[in-house]
């Protein structure tokens, strides 16, 4: 996995190089017009946002529940890039609810329970690095929480009232709205997998410095 | 004592927009409010009557990623390059 992680960051650029061109080509949506497109890099960096915390929640069940000492690093990447991507998701959301709804946001329960879930990510990364020792243990706890939230956030324009398009928006989209979708998924998929490897890997290479430092005290 | 001051103080906090007029969040009756959009319907031109310049929001929208993207790889090389030379500096030592 490691060795396509310098093609994946390469490819992903590129299609994000290329990615006005082919919104450009897609037509416009008919009540909210241009504006509707930023919806090609809002829509997969919410779902990524979303995936994140998921990846964050099982690795930190597996360091929790199974001592996996790797997975936690998995679980402090994936808790980073749910910080980045819901930062895209939370920025790119209200400049098209300006010009949609004619505010920058509105507390509702998509909007809210996604502020929500990306504090959860901000206070488990600050927990990570200023707790000391025993937030790890702490911070996997907490990233539970984070992954119990995923749910109600993806249906939460379905069962509460609010002007956030519903879920049915995606299976229903005319073939050339959906393939500049789908194209920018792919780019900015390609982009997680890529950054979640090298973030990762990061971390491992932080706790076998730690254990060396370690192990030099007590020789 | 203290902790009973700070926890006054938070309910307050958190209570105000609630008690003081203007600052609670206007709730729309359930007739009133718009309903979501349940599919998106293309059309050729743009609606008529666009009042904000859209192309500046989307714009925006997408120099952001840009943004977030780079700085992000930039900040995660950084940070690898540090620890990678942390790493190899301690091996040659123990050796």
């Amino acid at each position: 996995m490691r060795k396509l992680t310098t093609p994946f960051i390469v490819l992903s650029a590129g299609m994000l190089l290329a990615a006005p061109w082919i919104i450009n080509a897609a037509p416009y949506e008919s009540t909210m017009g241009l504006v509707q497109k930023v919806f090609y890099f809002h829509f997969p960096s919410a779902i990524l946002f979303l995936v994140a915390a998921i990846v964050c929640g099982v690795h930190s069940a597996r360091f929790l529940f199974f001592k996996n000492q790797r997975a936690d690093g998995w679980a402090v990447a994936a808790a980073e890039l749910g910080l980045v991507f819901g930062a895209i998701t939370l920025v790119t959301g209200p400049l098209w609810a300006r010009k949609a709804w004619g505010v920058w946001w509105v507390w509702d329960p998509r909007l809210t329970m996604s502020l929500v879930l990306w504090m959860i990510f901000a206070a488990y990364l600050m927990l990570r690095q200023y707790g000391g020792p025993g937030s790890d243990r702490l911070g996997a706890g907490m990233a539970l929480f984070g992954m119990a939230n995923v749910p109600f956030i993806y249906v939460s324009v379905n069962v509460w009232r609010t002007l956030h398009p519903q879920t049915s928006v995606v299976p229903t989209l005319p073939t050339d709205m959906g393939i500049p979708l789908w194209f920018c998924f792919a780019a900015f998929t390609m982009m997680f997998i890529a950054l979640l490897n090298v973030r990762a890997d990061l971390e491992h290479k932080r706790a076998r410095l730690e254990a060396l430092y370690l192990a030099e005290d007590e020789a | 004592m203290r902790l009973l001051r700070v926890c006054t103080v938070l309910i307050v906090l958190l209570a105000a927009p609630a008690l003081v007029p203007g600052l609670a969040p206007q709730v729309l009756a359930n007739g009133d409010q718009p309903q979501p959009p349940k599919e998106f319907v293309p059309v050729d031109e743009v609606p008529p009557g666009e009042q904000i310049p859209a192309i500046n929001l989307v714009a925006a929208a997408y120099g952001f990623v840009w943004l977030v993207m780079l700085g992000y790889v930039w900040t995660i090389a950084r940070r690898l390059g540090t620890v990678e030379a942390e790493l190899a500096s301690l091996e040659t030592r123990k050796r």
